[in-house]
């Protein structure tokens, strides 16, 4: 195994974390192999021989599990992962658009990286993020209601190096290792910055407040909505 | 009569600090765990039971009626597994609750764990939201630190440890025993039924999986009782649910309404179809869901009447098209969807998803024959009910529902020889 005594010092505490929070060691593994990811970037093959030794399963174990999930990379990605919705949705309104755009401006196909390792480019599905399409993630956190114009922007701020803010999200975006890390199990220290919602998670709040809409008090009986109640509600 | 829209889940999301602890205790939060903590176990499935409470991941089974398949006094440990793996196309309730306020979710966890004797919950949430996955760590840290959360919890002599446990992309986890594969540290496929996971879940010990939004929604049942849960909503599909409506709408949007609502009220509410344009085709439960078109705007979106229009309800993502949209390419990247998120395990699915878009695809470009429509259909039979696990016939609604409504349209690409709609003016920006 190939990393240094210090790496191994470092991988060790944290493993030992995780593990400790399972019944059984083996439901550490996902979260191993984010940490491997974090320290490397990737789950490279010192990774996996790391994960498969910490838990007493085969190599082979190891890698048919990463082989399964689509966010451990085999390879180094950008410092910054840049996914660009395009199931139907987000695709329909302007996601397909968004990363033909995005593979012309950096370069780059899909699940490749620019030259200078800042970015690198991956079609997503869907991110649960729907009613703020067309979505883009960078390190798994949200860009919403994209554009062709700002996607080019935030691609060329990436590779800049200039402070770039998640829609919802923390006012630091982390690098790509720092969001494994925190997928592993420690957190870094942004957890109350951001919004609690975003405008569209708030659109039927508003409206209800604007009309004085609330669930009944406990103790209001009869409210049921009969099979033709559509106009009677109001 | 009952409000339009009830905000409870949401109610409280407009609070810029509904996600800390002192912010959910501001808006009334961290009251019903010490309530359950004061009945008995059986008190608090009775009560879940009573009121109605259909699971809101999609299958819509009775939440308290699976709670009670856990053995009692059976002396082994018991697991709660909160499915907060949303990756429906067309969802977004469960990751936008757990960031906006991750307490309720994990106060709903604590009382539930109560309920079934979990001494574990595992909140098992997709990867791919980093912030949500901050949001839920945090909120556990602050709920062991007072007290709600941990050994002999308010004194009760419950004990319980909430574990935030982060996916690594694959929407197969969704499949609750698939995610139980995955949370023991395996491949995520999906396991033989039975046994239940009631009997044989998460280390082959009794386990209950439910979705993110049927545990959140325990609290204010535990709070207001049965009867103000199961008074709202239909006869058979009793309370509230949030729905997301995305696509071409004026305003996209959340909203929180008694089930029942009609498509027809929620565009009322959002301004109808963006740019005064028709509605050509949604979805009322995800993609899976299948599609319904302008002929069901009037039909109640409750289990039952949306199930008889021969679609679910889901997971309530109504996803709106307007008539820009080219449905065969809708239904084509959908499919390509599934062909990527099939485990692998069953023949039915890999290789049914696999012809399904080669086929689509030739059709989308105009290669396809109106033949090729007829192999679609039967290729469809032979997934649906013959596939492994639900993943798989789900990948067939979406294609038989838009064939049934849409035929034309298919066979229109093949005499064009290509696809009839322009892309560029189904996206957002082509009405500026």
């Amino acid at each position: 195994m190939s990393f240094s005594d210090e790496v191994l010092a470092r991988l060790d505490a944290d493993a030992a974390q995780i593990i400790a929070l399972y019944p059984r060691a083996r439901s550490a593994l996902l979260p191993l192999l984010h940490l491997v990811q974090s320290e490397e970037g990737y789950v490279s093959e010192d990774g996996i021989e790391y994960c498969a030794a910490k838990l007493g399963l085969t190599e082979a174990d190891v890698t048919g599990v990463v082989s399964f999930y689509t966010m451990y990379k085999r390879r180094p990605v950008g410092e910054y992962h840049v996914g660009v919705c395009t199931n139907t949705v987000c695709g329909v309104l302007g996601g397909n658009q968004i990363l033909a755009e995005l593979h012309d401006h950096l370069g780059v196909g899909d699940d490749e990286t620019t030259p200078d390792g800042r970015v690198s480019l991956e079609h997503l599905e869907c991110n649960a993020a729907c009613v703020y399409a067309p979505v883009m993630m960078v390190n798994w956190e949200f860009f919403d209601n994209m554009t062709p114009d700002s996607a080019r922007q935030l691609a060329d701020d990436l590779r800049a190096g200039n402070p770039v803010t998640p829609t919802r999200g923390p006012e630091r975006l982390v690098t790509w290792r720092e969001a494994a890390r925190i997928l592993a199990g420690f957190n870094d220290d942004q957890a109350t910055q951001g919004p609690a919602a975003g405008p569209a998670d708030l659109v039927g709040l508003k409206i209800a407040k604007e009309h004085g809409w609330t669930a009944p008090e406990p103790g209001s009986a009869g409210n049921h909505r009969a099979g033709d109640h559509a106009k009677e509600s109001r | 009569m009952t409000d339009t829209l009830t905000p409870v889940l949401t109610a409280h999301w407009d609070q810029p600090d509904i996600f800390t602890i002192d912010g959910y205790r501001r808006a009334g939060g961290w009251q019903a765990l010490p309530k359950a903590l004061g009945m008995s176990r059986d008190e608090v499935i009775t009560v879940v039971r009573n009121a109605g409470l259909r699971g809101r991941g999609g299958a819509g089974f009775a939440t308290g009626v699976k709670w009670n398949f856990l053995p009692k006094g059976d002396n082994k440990p018991h697991f709660l597994v909160v499915n907060a793996d949303e990756s429906e196309p067309g969802a977004c309730k469960d990751v936008p609750l757990m960031m906006a306020n991750p307490h309720l979710l994990i106060e709903g966890a604590a009382i539930a764990s109560y309920a079934i004797g979990a001494g574990h919950a595992f909140i098992y949430v997709r990867g791919e939201v980093l912030h949500v996955i901050r949001r839920l760590r945090n909120a556990v840290q602050e709920a062991r630190a007072a007290g709600y959360l941990g050994q002999n919890v308010l004194g009760s002599g419950f004990d319980v440890e909430v574990i935030i446990h982060a996916g690594a992309g694959a929407y197969i986890c969704g499949e609750e025993t698939a995610l139980l594969d995955s949370l023991e540290g395996k491949r995520g496929l999906p396991r033989n039924k039975p046994p239940f996971p009631a009997v044989a879940g998460v280390y082959a010990l009794p386990t209950n999986v439910n979705n993110v939004e049927s545990i959140a929604v325990v609290p204010s049942i535990v709070l207001n009782g049965a009867d103000w849960f199961g008074d709202l909503g239909t006869e058979k599909s009793k309370g509230f649910g949030i729905f997301n409506l995305s696509g071409h709408v004026s305003t996209p949007g959340t909203y929180e309404s008694p089930l029942g609502i009609t498509l027809r009220e929620l565009l009322e509410l959002s301004g109808g179809i963006r740019g005064g344009r028709r509605l050509k085709f949604w979805t009322a439960g995800g993609s899976s869901a299948g599609i319904l078109t302008d002929q069901h705007l009037d039909v109640p979106l409750d289990f039952e009447s949306v199930a008889a229009a021969g679609s679910q309800l889901g997971t309530r993502s109504v996803q709106i098209f307007d008539d820009t949209t080219c449905v065969v390419g809708a239904v084509l990247r959908w499919t390509q969807f599934y062909q990527h998120e099939s485990c692998g395990k069953c023949t039915p699915c890999r290789e049914g998803t696999f012809w399904l878009v080669r086929i689509l695809d030739r059709l989308e470009h105009g290669d396809g024959t109106e033949e090729d429509v007829e192999k679609l259909l039967d290729i469809c039979d032979n997934i649906n009910g013959r596939a492994f696990c639900a993943l798989g016939d789900s990948a067939t609604p979406p294609i038989t529902s838009a064939v049934r409504y849409f035929t034309d349209e298919f066979i229109q690409h093949h005499k064009e020889g290509g696809c009839p709609f322009d892309a560029a003016a189904s996206t957002v920006w082509s009405e500026t």
